[in-house]
């Protein structure tokens, strides 16, 4: 049985041989009620599935997906992972999915690929200077590892970056965080959904959750969806750029703005960039997968939209800062254009917790950068909904800041998507 | 790029526009309740579908207008002028 197949040396050998792999994990069919739905199989709604069932005992757990699972922004993104934000609440939270990345490949028997390959943030201006060395400073009092780079030593780090002062926009120094990196996004995804399934846990695709039921005391009974009605009196919202579609069945008004976000990558070549590197003044980010491609990104498109492609002419102006870069790469080729739908709040920083409605719970709004806190977030989001109260990390990130007004604010953090 | 029509200088391109967001969204009074102005400044309608929003003719004729929008397909069924509802 697929549930069953342990990876290991031995079992790759076997498989050499020509024994083909099983599934990966049960692609179910839904019951008439279970425990906790969640609602959104990216890779945030899998892992929060995964922690109930591992760390809470609840395995009578339904995730549902209108799509496949991973076809949202988790199988679109650009994959870049760091934990060096300015906040103390967001340096917590984003640390501490750092640690679970460390050794996710081990915990779940499953390679995520996570490769701590280091992530340079170039800066350009006096303004980029002191921003990120206010970053450097805070993260070490916070005990996070970010660095201050003169030009000659980000070269050293990065061969390819040209530091000569004689550029449009010269590298005045930069700020590394060395075990910041890249994952393969889809293995996040299935490596989640393989040891989820392994404990119980029921993986349904195709089935769009279309309505939110509630009992006459407010409280959630259950979820209408194209497959049928499921009982369950706690929700979870894991629906990234289409919560505030998702939280409208049960009535509940969102701080979000859905906008498109889009990423490229190049035709493969051999190895040219050893680490990530993004500049938010220029505007751009870029790095190298393990299959030669180059992996770029930008801002997001101006208004929001739910089009999952995006303008054209945002992707240029992407590409347009690339080459200001690394004017080399102009004689690539570029491979795939795609775009992912976004869910930003106010203060550019994630939802995660309690919402007005009983038995309802949300965790959305990470808008161009919830990729590297998939593990931390599913990890705080299962207890929040084990406990029915938040998790101390996913506290401050709670609904009701947009009342009492204590943002999180890491605008700088997202002046170029990531 | 959206073909976006200014109701005083007719379509222009989209880079000629800055996005305004929600329309219609009325200040409240300076003694409304907390829970009236958290609403004002952060929550949205953020609809799949029909939307209506502002956009501004920023290097045009510098003037903020209405349009609506359809979100999943981008297409632009009306733009006015901005005057009392
Ligand atoms: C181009 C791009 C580049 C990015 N780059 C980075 C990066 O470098 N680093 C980083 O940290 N982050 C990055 N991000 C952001 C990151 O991808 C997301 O924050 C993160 O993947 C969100 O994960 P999720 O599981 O919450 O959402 P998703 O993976 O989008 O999952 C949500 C799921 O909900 C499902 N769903 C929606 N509505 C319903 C419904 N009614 N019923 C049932 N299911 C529903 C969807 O089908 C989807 O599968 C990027 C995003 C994009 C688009
Ligand atoms: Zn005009």
């Amino acid at each position: 049985m697929g549930d069953s197949t342990r990876f290991s040396f031995l079992s790759l050998l076997r498989h050499g041989a020509g024994k083909v792999w099983d599934r990966q994990w049960r692609d179910a069919h839904p019951k008439a009620s279970y425990g906790v739905v969640i609602v959104g199989a990216g890779g945030h709604g899998l892992a929060t599935a995964y922690y109930l069932a591992r760390e809470h005992g609840i395995r009578d757990i339904a995730v549902l997906d209108k799509g496949w699972l991973g076809g949202g922004n988790t199988g679109r993104n650009t994959t870049i992972i760091r934990s060096n934000y300015l906040q103390p609440e967001s340096a917590a939270l984003y640390e501490h999915a750092l640690k679970l990345w460390e050794s996710l490949s081990q915990t779940l028997n499953y390679n995520v690929m996570y490769s701590p390959r280091g992530v340079l943030m170039l800066a350009h201006t006096h303004h980029d200077v002191q921003v990120f060395k206010r970053h450097v400073h805070a993260n070490r009092l916070q005990g996070i590892d970010n660095e201050w780079l003169t030009p000659a030593q980000a070269k050293a780090f990065c061969p390819p970056l040209d530091v000569s002062p004689d550029v449009r926009y010269p590298i005045q120094g930069a700020a590394l965080q060395r075990r910041g990196g890249v994952a393969r996004h889809d293995a996040v995804a299935w490596g989640y959904a393989r040891a989820a399934s392994a404990l119980g846990v029921d993986i349904i695709q195709n089935c769009a959750v279309t309505g939110i039921s509630r009992g006459a005391d407010g409280a959630v009974t259950g979820v209408e969806t194209t497959k049928g009605p499921i009982e369950t009196g706690r929700v979870g919202v894991v629906t990234a750029g289409h919560t505030s579609v998702v939280m409208a069945m049960a009535g509940v008004r969102m701080p979000l703005e859905s906008f498109p976000l889009q990423a490229l990558v190049s035709e493969p070549v051999k190895p040219v960039l050893p680490c990530v590197v993004m500049s938010n003044t220029v505007h751009a980010y870029i790095s190298q997968s393990d299959k030669g491609e180059l992996v770029i990104g930008g801002g997001t498109d101006v208004y929001a939209s739910y089009s999952q492609a995006g303008g054209l002419h945002v992707t240029r102006e992407t590409l347009a800062a690339i080459c200001e870069l690394f004017p080399s790469f102009r004689r690539l080729k570029m491979l795939r254009n795609w775009g992912g739908i976004v869910d930003t709040t106010p203060d550019r920083s994630p939802i995660i917790g309690l919402t007005p409605v009983p038995g309802l719970f949300v965790n959305c709004g990470w808008g161009t950068g919830g990729f590297k806190a998939t593990p931390g977030s599913g990890h705080i989001f299962a207890a929040t909904i084990a406990r029915g109260e938040p998790h101390p990390i996913a506290a401050p990130f709670s609904l009701d800041r947009f009342l009492s007004g204590r943002m999180i604010n890491e605008e700088a953090a997202a002046a170029v998507a990531h | 790029m959206l073909l976006i029509s200014c109701p005083w200088c007719g379509p222009r391109p989209e880079n000629e526009f800055r996005y305004g967001g929600q329309a219609g969204l009325t200040r409240p009074a300076a003694s409304a309740d907390d829970a009236t102005w958290s609403a004002y400044l952060y929550l949205r309608n953020n609809p799949k579908g029909r939307h209506q929003e502002r956009w501004r003719h920023q290097p045009g004729c510098g003037r903020f207008f209405n349009c609506e929008r359809d979100t999943v397909t981008d297409r632009i069924s009306n733009t006015s002028k901005i005057g009392p509802r």
